[in-house]
């Protein structure tokens, strides 16, 4: 039987300065999925975003990703990495609205089985992507930790949106 | 990963099938679940779905066992067991992109790992099934999915084709070189509603 409305606002961020990372922590165990929709721009281009889970910031990451920059489509692997990346040649550009990122956190709140989150990055400048990740722990996360690689500083007015989906 | 589909396979350039956007929080409900908690299964099947939305989404942490680190496996429509399913694949396997059409098939495919992945790797997708109670089109589906096993992984945009008219009121797995989904798999199915 239907349960009712459950694709729920968790919590929303909108940098009203620029900021390095950005954090949602206490996150409730009580959904089944997370979906983090990212719509964000950095001080320099071309800054991948990237996820931490509970502060792990060790090489306990790793994701496949299928690409497409205008000429062709590929793909690349990077494995025991210490980032969760959720884009790649989809990258931020320095102009808001020019990089959207959708991410789906699959069943983030077990604690039998590693983590897997499939995304979304759009860049309409210079690439599309579809990922796939995978965060070698089994703990629920309860944190997300948002940051773009190699010192990337998102710009102010960039959003980001936590949503959690609870299933019957 | 070996991709067993039992089909010819010729690489035509897919439909580019899967964005998921943000839902209207009021209008996304969950119909219903399966939690492999308690074991393997060899039999996965949401029936009696309800009439009542406009799109199904379906998605699942899925993790099959067959003998390799991934696997295709698809879902049938009604209890159609015929070759009446079509799917079109843009994939990366993180080393190249391909695509791959699998036609007269037995079911809208997607992917999932399977059992030589190591312990603990679930692969997932995120399947939309496209005005399901239409009973003047066929039905399409448009799928996001895939696995990572550092070190190996697949990543898929899949388009699915029910060759039928009939509203859809039941969805059932259909193995290919699996007997069942492994234990701690999760799967839920949820409806969204039109204005």
């Amino acid at each position: 039987m239907p349960a009712g409305s459950t694709y729920s606002t968790i919590a929303t961020t909108t940098l009203g300065s620029n900021q390095s990372i950005v954090t949602f922590s206490s996150i409730p165990g009580t959904y089944t999925d997370l979906v983090l929709i990212t719509n964000a721009a950095t001080t320099v281009a071309n800054k991948d975003v990237y996820m931490h889970f509970n502060s792990d910031s060790g090489s306990n990451y790793s994701r496949t990703v299928l690409y497409g920059n205008g000429s062709s489509a590929a793909s690349d692997r990077a494995a025991n990495v210490s980032f969760g990346w959720i884009d790649y040649l989809g990258w931020t550009g320095t102009t808001l609205g020019t990089q959207v990122c959708v991410v789906n956190i699959m069943n983030y709140s077990n604690s039998t089985t590693n983590k897997t989150f499939l995304s979304r990055a759009n860049n309409a400048a210079s690439a599309v992507d579809a990922n796939v990740g995978m965060w070698r722990n089994t703990a629920a996360i309860n944190r997300i930790d948002i940051g773009a690689t190699t010192s990337g500083i998102f710009i102010t007015g960039s959003t980001f949106t936590l949503y959690g989906i609870t299933a019957a | 990963m070996v991709r067993d589909w039992g089909h010819s396979v010729s690489p035509i350039l897919g439909i580019w099938a899967s964005q998921n956007y943000p839902r209207i929080t009021n209008s996304y409900e969950s119909i219903a679940t399966i939690n492999l908690s308690g074991g393997d299964s060899g039999s996965v099947t949401f029936s009696s779905i309800p009439q009542t939305y406009t799109h199904l989404q379906f998605r699942v942490f899925a993790r099959d066992n067959r003998a390799n680190v991934g696997n295709t496996i698809r879902w049938q429509f009604n209890g159609d067991t015929g070759t009446n399913y079509s799917s079109h694949l843009l994939y990366g396997d993180g080393s190249s992109a391909a695509s791959a059409a699998l036609t007269n098939d037995y079911g809208v495919a997607t992917v999932v790992s399977s059992n030589s992945a190591t312990s603990g790797v679930f692969g997932a997708f995120i399947m939309d099934i496209l005005d399901y109670t239409n009973t003047n089109k066929y039905k399409t589906t448009r799928t996001l999915g895939g696995f990572d096993n550092n070190g190996s992984g697949d990543i898929e945009l899949d388009s699915g084709l029910w060759r039928s008219t009939s509203a859809i009121n039941q969805i059932a797995v259909r193995f290919n070189s699996a007997t069942a989904l492994k234990q701690y798999s999760y799967l839920a199915l949820y409806g969204i509603k039109g204005a």
